[in-house]
């Protein structure tokens, strides 16, 4: 028997007991539309490449880290000055990190602009802003991790803000520091959140995301839809045309992500102290900026509203709108062009990009 | 018998859903306690040493351990000696001693306030809780005020 037989009586005693024709099948028909704003289908595939290197580079730093008060900082400055190739693999998971978040950003708000989330897709609009809260969150917990001054002050910062929650805020406070200050056991936690509870969590609304993605198919603007006819006509195999595409994009991205990490690598900065002040000039990480400037400018009080109270009521209030946007815009669920919500997602990337400056530069 | 059977299922069911609530809850209860981190005592301290005046020079700070706070130590322009709280009322930094404008600073979010803690500008809605300070000597003691 030669090769060709072998892989044939394989594939076939697969089939008998997976029935790989169908998926086959499904593989073969699944088309993708070309319209003009074709490109930003990219940018799901784009943040899902990240996720999986951030996966495989977290998998290889555990191999050294230690999640301890103690030993956290001296773990990673082993990483970077002993173990060979350490520095890159840390420089490449931190520069991942923001890469991932940026396309994630990207990729929310072309689904936004496109009305993609519209009937009959809310569903995986959902899962997909819980991806993005997420996205933040693994970001947040993973910060804290080297242990070093920077982390030490935005995590004090950032659970003191979950502590200002009306109600719950206490509650959360301590259960997300693991006591009544930033310490040891807020490590080991965010440790345990970052490594264990997010990445379970995150798989499984990932696979129900592209479930759904898959049953639905790929969305189409609004515009073309009544000329359905010459929509189909102009769609690209997924496979291999727009697969063979998105392996190109995603080999450019692991180019940049290589320059990056060698040409700017991640800094480690100096060891947590509970005991010093928080050092002049710190910042959080560019995505939360735009939060961290409003935060600033809101004064200490406000309508008898504690400054800090008021801008947590704010943006919680829209994180909820944009978790139910396909519910309350019912015009693009009905097929309909509704400009205000153009008017309103700009207005929301302009706030974003300008707070974000202006945090930068201040 | 139809109705027997009827109230027989309806008994059954609510049986079940008795002991499945109860066996969620033997499972969640424990979990959500676990997660609730234990109370620590904290350490009772009512006064520390904070070192030499002779090692301080006037306009100039510190950081100084009481018990699981950090307090900041000021000796001012004039050779006086303030002790306050450092955790920012605002989002809870630690705060520092800014020399050229002659206020305490929150790197953090721009808050300030004065040499005797109240706050000044920017978000923190808070004075700074003011300690005590003596001198034992040549020794700095910091303790709570009563």
């Amino acid at each position: 028997m030669n090769m060709k037989e072998h892989l044939s009586k394989t594939y076939m005693w697969l089939d008998e007991r997976l029935d790989l024709t169908s998926l086959f099948h499904f593989i073969e028909k699944k088309t993708v539309p070309v319209h003009r704003s074709s490109i930003w289908y990219y940018f799901g595939g784009v943040s899902l490449f990240f996720f999986i290197i951030q996966v495989c580079t977290g998998i290889l730093l555990l191999f050294y880290y230690k999640g301890s008060a103690d030993l956290a900082f001296e773990s990673i400055q082993f990483i970077m000055s002993k173990v060979e190739f350490g520095w890159l693999i840390r420089s490449i998971h931190a520069w991942a990190a923001n890469l991932f978040i940026l396309s994630v950003f990207i990729h929310m708000f072309s689904v936004y602009f496109e009305k993609s989330y519209r009937r009959p897709r809310e569903l995986t609009w959902i899962s997909g802003v819980f991806l993005f809260f997420l996205t933040l969150f693994f970001g947040f917990s993973g910060y804290l991790l080297p242990w070093n001054k920077l982390a030490f002050f935005a995590t004090k910062v950032g659970t003191d803000i979950a502590g200002n929650v009306p109600i719950i805020g206490e509650a959360l406070k301590g259960f997300l520091r693991g006591g009544d200050d930033v310490t040891g056991a807020t490590l080991s936690r965010f440790f345990g959140f970052h490594v264990a509870l997010f990445p379970g969590i995150f798989t499984i609304i990932l696979v129900i995301h592209l479930i759904m993605v898959q049953r639905q198919g790929m969305s189409e603007p609004i515009e073309s839809e009544p000329e359905a006819a010459k929509a189909k006509q102009k769609a690209m195999p997924f496979f291999p045309n727009f697969m063979l595409r998105d392996m190109l994009l995603w080999l450019i991205v692991l180019n940049v992500l290589a320059i990056l990490a060698v040409f700017f690598p991640a800094e480690l900065g100096q060891k947590a102290d509970a005991f010093s002040s928080a050092p002049a000039g710190i910042k959080p990480e560019w995505y939360f900026l735009f939060m961290f400037q409003t935060l600033k400018y809101i004064p200490a009080k406000l309508f008898f509203v504690d400054g800090e109270i008021l801008g947590i009521l704010l943006f919680g209030l829209a994180g909820l709108l944009w978790i139910i946007v396909p519910f309350w815009d019912k015009k693009s669920s009905h097929g309909l062009r509704n400009r205000k919500m153009n008017y309103l997602g700009l207005a929301a990337v302009l706030f974003i990009i300008i707070l974000t400056i202006l945090g930068w530069v201040s | 018998m139809n109705n027997n059977l009827q109230s027989r299922r309806s008994f059954i069911g609510s049986i079940l859903t008795i002991g499945l609530t109860g066996f969620a809850g033997s499972i969640i209860y424990p979990v959500i306690k676990y997660l609730i981190p234990p109370k620590q005592r904290e350490v009772e301290v009512s006064n520390v040493s904070a070192g030499n005046l002779k090692d301080m020079a006037n306009n100039s700070y510190k950081i100084v351990r009481f018990g699981n706070k950090p307090v900041i130590l000021i000796r001012t322009e004039k050779g006086d000696l303030k002790a306050m709280s450092a955790q920012c009322t605002h989002l809870d930094c630690t705060v520092q001693y800014k020399k050229s404008e002659g206020v305490i600073w929150c790197a953090c979010h721009n808050g300030k306030y004065d040499l005797n803690g109240r706050n000044i500008s920017g978000p923190p809605p808070r004075p700074l809780e003011p300690y005590l300070v003596q001198l034992k000597g040549d020794e700095i003691i910091i303790s709570r005020k009563a």
